[in-house]
């Protein structure tokens, strides 16, 4: 496994400059927005991996509220945090292309308003699991990301089912795309994919080794004879 | 052309800035280890 790292990691690299290049050149100019439809070679990939780093958390959520398996809770953080970088990526670069096209940076549509909720869902699951102390956090934790990826779905379908400012969907829904661009959002996509695959490894070797250590601190603090300042008789008093 | 290079540039600033937290953790872990052996060494 320690060769297949960076192996991947510089077909990562490589996979991300061609996507850049077929994104910034290759790729055909929109003849209504120009060259401002280009962020939408960032900007779709990036949701779409969000999504599945989402649906990634769910599935290992659900395995950990059945098994109690810490591997699963391991591979929930991983990918709830590398899904709110993500989704991070999502709404910024969505008010950058939306600032030309509509002339306002944000609206609150219904696209636009369940993305922010879903983000902020996602923040306050880290945000739990940084700084609650109790036992408990991975238990709730794995509770509150089950709740939160329905989000997901209703994000999706949201610009299928209802009238929204935000574009119609490119890939199924009625919405049609040109071959060529079709073909650069998919590379960027796969390129997106192998970077968060990438990251998330490196995370949860990260996390791995953190909870190996933290074991390791707590066995070294329970072992260590107490200081004779600290000793006390079996009655409770000091000396 | 402003805005393409501001939504590309700001996505590789996010990546960056992550894969920076994710270095800095790494960091911090590798000192603790290295104090958690100089303490056993130094216990031997």
């Amino acid at each position: 496994m320690k060769r297949v790292f960076p192996i991947l990691a510089v077909l990562t690299g490589v996979l991300l400059s061609y996507a850049l290049y077929e994104a910034l050149i290759a790729a055909p100019t929109e003849q209504t927005m120009g060259d401002v439809q280009r962020i939408f070679y960032y900007h779709v990939p990036s949701a779409w991996t969000a999504f599945i780093l989402f649906f990634i958390n769910f599935f290992a959520s659900i395995v950990y509220l059945i098994w109690r398996n810490n591997k699963a809770d391991i591979v929930a953080l991983v990918t709830a945090e590398v899904g709110v970088v993500f989704c991070t990526v999502v709404l910024v670069t969505g008010p950058i292309w939306a600032r030309p096209v509509w002339g306002i940076w944000w609206t609150w549509d219904l696209r636009l308003t369940l993305t922010l909720v879903l983000w902020l869902i996602y923040v306050s699951y880290l945000v739990l699991r940084r700084f609650s102390s109790s036992g408990q956090t991975p238990l709730l934790a794995a509770v509150l990301a089950v709740f939160g990826a329905l989000d997901v779905p209703l994000v999706y379908f949201s610009i299928w089912f209802f009238r929204t400012q935000h574009p119609q969907p490119v890939i199924g829904g009625g919405g049609s795309i040109d071959p060529r661009m079709l073909h650069v959002l998919l590379i960027n996509w796969l390129a997106f994919s192998c970077f968060a695959a990438l990251v998330c490894w490196s995370r949860y070797r990260l996390e791995v080794l953190r909870r190996e250590v933290d074991e390791t601190l707590a066995l070294e603090a329970l072992l260590e004879p107490r200081s004779p300042q600290t000793r006390t008789s079996p009655t409770g008093s000091a000396g | 052309m402003t805005y393409l290079y501001a939504a590309y540039i700001a996505t590789w600033v996010i990546h960056i800035a992550y894969l920076g937290s994710l270095l800095r953790r790494y960091t911090r872990l590798r000192n603790e280890i290295a104090e958690f052996k100089t303490r056993i060494d130094e216990k031997n």
